[in-house]
């Protein structure tokens, strides 16, 4: 990293609003990291070394040959950093859920970002806040001011905020599938912009359980894995368990499901879909065993919160993007 | 997704849109010219017309010299239903040798001229609707039609007058018809009735040779007390199965002697006897009448001692001797057969009075449905022809009340069409069975057809008495001594202006027709449509009255709508011929609108697999995907809509196809 050569492509790494699991993911390759290390120059990388924003903002623009950009857009100062990085770079790929498609935050926009305040910092158990402050984007303190940056209504996938070159999915991207993008992307031959760059079939092609799948698994109650035990060798979807795996990408070879754990659908749907909930919802509909429509009413309440079942990592680049505002909200979690 | 963009370049797009004027039902409402004007400014389109009617040889001319003259690949044409007029265009677009499914239509009548009043929003709603079509004709690729041979046997399902009809006609014309009936007689509910009206004859005088007639022709398979139960496979090749009920008497065997129910050990029925309506008891070995067809009895098994006990002395038995007809132990049998074209004449119900509590039926015993009068007027009836009371006296005087369960906004509100003239038929026969004095109250009457109004003028020469106005009420409460033991008809007489209260001995309800209580069963399992009520939906009211929506399936009689005899008879000889049009092309073309499984993207999920309701999609154990049968595809979608990877197309119908049309019409200027 020392020794910046001219013809090493230059790379970029930045988070936004995510757990910083996809930087795990980077630091997951193991000794694969040092092979990538030594074809690129790394020149921003905030979690790992010491840059500054200026360092960036003095770089000349597309000067950075790609940058790797996770978690979901909600700040202000997410929002410039991502504009930033775009006119810095060659290619800038959406690493990740939440960048991809919104991911675990993006579930905020089933609120109003005034009661996201209130529960966060005047209604906690552990927080006594009987004035009710909440945190302000400027402050000022004997002659010193602060600055924080603003939280937005809505929390966007990257995509929604400026042009993305590709995609790397999952919540977060196994080592395997993010040096299968990265090798692609230091080819010779990059593919058609917008890739997400993961095989295009859903995940059943590659689980180990496929061939117990049966044509018609028949749903009279949707079970959770905690509520029973779960058979290691069965397809999940036939012992009454949600598994969105027909709806998500592969790629992350059924880890999950490898774990005795449903498929919960990090990886997004496939090019061909454009709202994986809907798809997934428009399959397992029809599984219900019932056609009567109080029946049918009880078996779809025994999943206990739909949004963040069908469209936990996607709901921002879903075509329901948010609740809508101003309508009534749904009721916080209680505790 | 494909741009659009990438279908520039040497092979352009070039749209010709065309506006039909339809007369002035679509320029009256739209601004035609505005709207061709809009066409012309939309990216791609490189001609765009107005003209008065598209649909004529000069419209479409039009279309195939600009085909020519202007090297155009894509046609946009905004004018009525494409399901009057997408393949008369479609054959214009084949004729210039453009591929006809590079074809869009725009329906601006139905859509749009035809339900709105206001002349800008309609023309701005048109706008709206061409953007889309002409965003998504873009995408459009050629597509070929599919031919198949056609199965020259017909399945006709309902034993009534129509459904003899068209099977006798099919018959006839040398075509194997499998006749269904759930009965265990045809003849349906011509066979009860007495006579038939305007011209008084006998109706099983002209109905039982045609009967006869079904159950000997050599090209008639006829089951009766059997259903058809599942129906597979498309015009021209449909699967059925059928299932046979048992009657306990072998068919083949029994030769209709009757000797049977002689022997009962019941000497006497106990039984209401379905076919009198419950006006004359049967046993539990019976034949519904005496010339029902085929002349096989048939054991009922609720009432039977022999299934309730398994200790009668099956006196039956012994009557029938060494034919060795009856069999206790038959068991439900199905037959699948492959039919070409399926004929649905399933006929009606009759509207149930008990639902009109103020007509008394139920309340007063001598409060009859006309139905049931049918039967007592019927020599083979339970009073061998005579009209008496439940008492067993003559009435001196009858009431029939017209329109129960038809023109009312509490029940039904259609006209049941055959209850004005049954109604005056019935006081013509009632009175010259007895004598009696007889009353119709009616609301209007109706009596359009050959020969009605003249019956009518007949009886009102035979002294019948009309009352103009509705019932309100039939009841037993006597407010003066003439009126004592009478059934009061309290009626509103509209002519006279004044409240009438008429004593009589016997009233009968004109009850309407219904459709049939399992109408929707049916209508799921040979896949067409109902109209709000139930009736069978046609395919167009005027034009193709006894088509669906389903390609060879046709309806005749009164499964459609209230019919009478020579309409039921008129629509069963048009529904035949119609199947035959079809049988005898030999073979017919099918949509391609059909879906396939994109193989290198299926994961072999297998969801697809049991969501398609034609069976036309299989697992591939090799290959561990999904295969869809292409001959079986009726192309529903459902399986498009349903794949949870994205991986089935449809043609015609994908995802970008209908993406860019949705785009388009959400585009406001």
């Amino acid at each position: 990293m020392s020794d910046k050569s001219p013809d090493k492509p230059k790379v970029a790494f930045y988070w936004c609003a995510s757990c910083g699991g996809c930087e795990e993911a980077v630091v997951d390759l193991a000794e694969a990291i040092l092979d990538v290390v030594a074809k690129v120059d790394i020149v921003f990388w905030p979690v790992a070394m010491d840059f500054k924003r200026k360092d960036v903002e003095s770089m000349a623009d597309g000067s950075i040959t790609a940058t790797f950009l996770n978690g979901a857009i909600r700040t202000s100062e997410q929002e410039s950093m991502a504009r930033l990085l775009r006119s810095k770079s060659q290619l800038l790929v959406a690493l990740g859920a939440c960048s991809h498609l919104g991911g675990i935050p993006g579930l905020a926009n089933l609120f109003d970002r005034a009661s996201l305040m209130q529960e966060v910092y005047v209604h906690p158990p552990s927080t006594i806040n009987a004035e009710g402050t909440l945190p302000q984007t400027h402050y000022q303190d004997n002659g010193h001011s602060v600055e924080l940056p603003a939280l937005h209504e809505t929390v966007r996938s990257l995509d929604q905020v400026v042009d993305v070159d590709y995609y790397i999915p999952g919540c977060p991207p196994t080592p395997k599938t993010f040096l299968a993008a990265v090798q692609i992307l230091l080819g010779s031959e990059l593919p058609v912009k917008g890739t997400v760059l993961a095989p295009d079939c859903a995940l059943c092609d590659e689980c180990p359980r496929k061939d117990t799948k049966p044509e018609k698994p028949v749903f009279t109650e949707f079970k959770r894995p905690q509520q029973m035990l779960v058979d290691e060798e069965k397809c999940l979807l036939a012992q009454g368990l949600l598994c969105m795996g027909p709806g998500t990408r592969s790629g992350c070879e059924a880890l999950c499901v490898r774990g005795n754990m449903p498929c919960s659908g990090c990886y997004g749907p496939t090019s061909r879909v454009r709202d994986q909930g809907a798809k997934i919802l428009s399959c397992l509909a029809s599984l219900v065993e019932s056609k009567d429509e109080a029946e049918i009413d009880r078996v779809l309440s025994t999943i206990p919160d739909p949004v963040g079942t069908f469209y936990r990592y996607g709901l921002p680049g879903s075509l329901l993007r948010r609740k809508k505002p101003g309508v009534r909200q749904a009721p916080l979690p209680s505790r | 997704m494909p741009e659009i963009s990438q279908l520039s370049g040497p092979e352009a797009v070039r749209v010709g849109f065309y506006v039909c004027h339809c007369g002035t039902n679509i320029a009256g409402t739209v601004d035609v010219k505005a709207l061709a004007g809009y066409a012309a400014s939309l990216p791609r389109v490189a001609v765009s017309r107005e003209y008065k009617y598209m649909c004529s040889d000069p419209g479409q001319a039009l279309i195939e010299q600009d085909i020519a003259d202007h090297k155009l690949n894509r046609v946009v044409v905004a004018s009525c239903s494409p399901l009057l007029h997408e393949a008369t265009f479609r054959r214009a677009l084949g004729r210039a040798g453009l591929n006809p499914f590079l074809l869009q239509m725009v329906n601006i009548r139905e859509h749009v001229s035809w339900v709105h009043l206001d002349k800008k929003a309609a023309t701005e709603k048109a706008q709206d609707l061409v953007r889309a079509a002409v965003q998504r004709v873009a995408l459009h690729k050629p597509l070929q039609k599919r031919r198949v041979d056609i199965n020259p046997s017909v399945l006709v399902v309902g034993g009534g007058i129509a459904g003899i009809h068209a099977a006798l006609t099919l018959a006839e014309a040398g075509k194997q018809v499998y006749l269904v009936e759930r009965e265990p007689t045809i003849g349906g509910h011509m066979a009860m009735f007495d006579k038939t009206f305007p011209t008084l004859d006998c109706a099983a005088c002209i109905l039982t040779p045609k009967m006869t007639a079904v159950g000997s022709h050599p090209n008639i398979k006829l089951w009766t007390y059997s259903e058809v139960v599942k129906v597979d496979g498309y015009v021209g090749n449909y699967k059925a199965q059928v299932k046979h009920k048992p009657r306990y008497v072998i068919d083949d065997l029994c030769i209709g002697c009757q000797e049977c129910i002689a022997a009962c050990v019941y000497k006497e029925g106990k039984t209401p006897d379905e076919f009198n309506l419950g006006l004359s008891m049967r046993k539990p070995i019976y034949l519904p009448f005496p010339q029902a067809v085929p002349q096989k009895v048939v054991i009922d098994r609720d009432t039977c001692i022999e299934f309730k006990s398994g200790k009668c002395k099956k006196t039956c038995v012994e009557a029938c001797g060494d034919r060795l007809a009856i069999d206790f132990k038959q068991k439900e049998t199905f037959d699948e057969i492959e039919i070409g074209a399926i004929i649905l004449a399933t006929g009606f119900k009759t509207f149930a009075p008990e639902r009109n509590p103020y007509c008394g039926y139920g309340r007063y015993p001598n409060v009859y449905t006309s139905l049931e009068v049918e039967r007592l007027i019927n020599a083979s009836g339970p009073t061998a022809g005579e009209v008496i009371l439940r008492d067993g006296k003559k009435p001196a005087s009858v009431g029939i009340i017209h329109c129960i369960g038809s023109r009312d906004a509490n029940t039904n509100r259609w006209c049941s069409k055959v209850c004005c003239m049954y109604s005056l038929k019935l006081a013509h026969l009632i009175k010259e069975h007895t004598g009696a004095e007889v009353f119709n109250f009616y609301i209007d009457m109706r009596t359009p057809g050959k020969g009605y109004e003249e019956f009518y003028d007949r009886l009102l020469d035979e002294g019948v008495h009309f009352v103009r106005g509705r019932v309100a009420e039939v009841s037993d409460w006597a407010v003066h001594p003439s009126e004592e033991g009478k059934l009061v008809i309290r009626a509103e007489d509209t002519l006279a202006g004044f409240v009438r209260r008429i004593p009589v001995d016997m009233v009968v309800l004109s009850v309407g027709l219904e459709p049939q209580s399992d109408a929707q069963d049916v209508r799921r399992l040979f896949n067409i449509s109902c109209a709000s009520e139930g009736w069978f939906l046609e395919r167009h009211p005027k034009l193709a009255p006894v088509s669906t929506f389903t390609e060879g399936v046709y309806i005749a009689g009164a499964c459609q709508g209230p019919k009478d005899i020579p309409d039921s008879v008129a629509q069963a000889g048009a529904a035949a011929a119609e199947a035959l049009a079809l049988i005898d092309a030999k073979s017919v073309e099918l949509e391609p609108y059909t879906a396939s499984i994109l193989e290198e993207e299926c994961s072999g999920c297998k969801s697809c697999i049991s969501l398609c309701p034609y069976q036309a999609i299989a697992f591939i154990e090799e290959k561990k995907k999904a295969y869809i049968n292409e001959v079986l595809c009726k192309g529903c979608g459902t399986c498009v809509a349903g794949c949870p990877s994205g991986s089935i197309k449809q043609n015609f119908f994908e995802d970008e196809e209908i993406f860019e049309e949705i785009e388009g019409v959400l585009a406001y200027a």
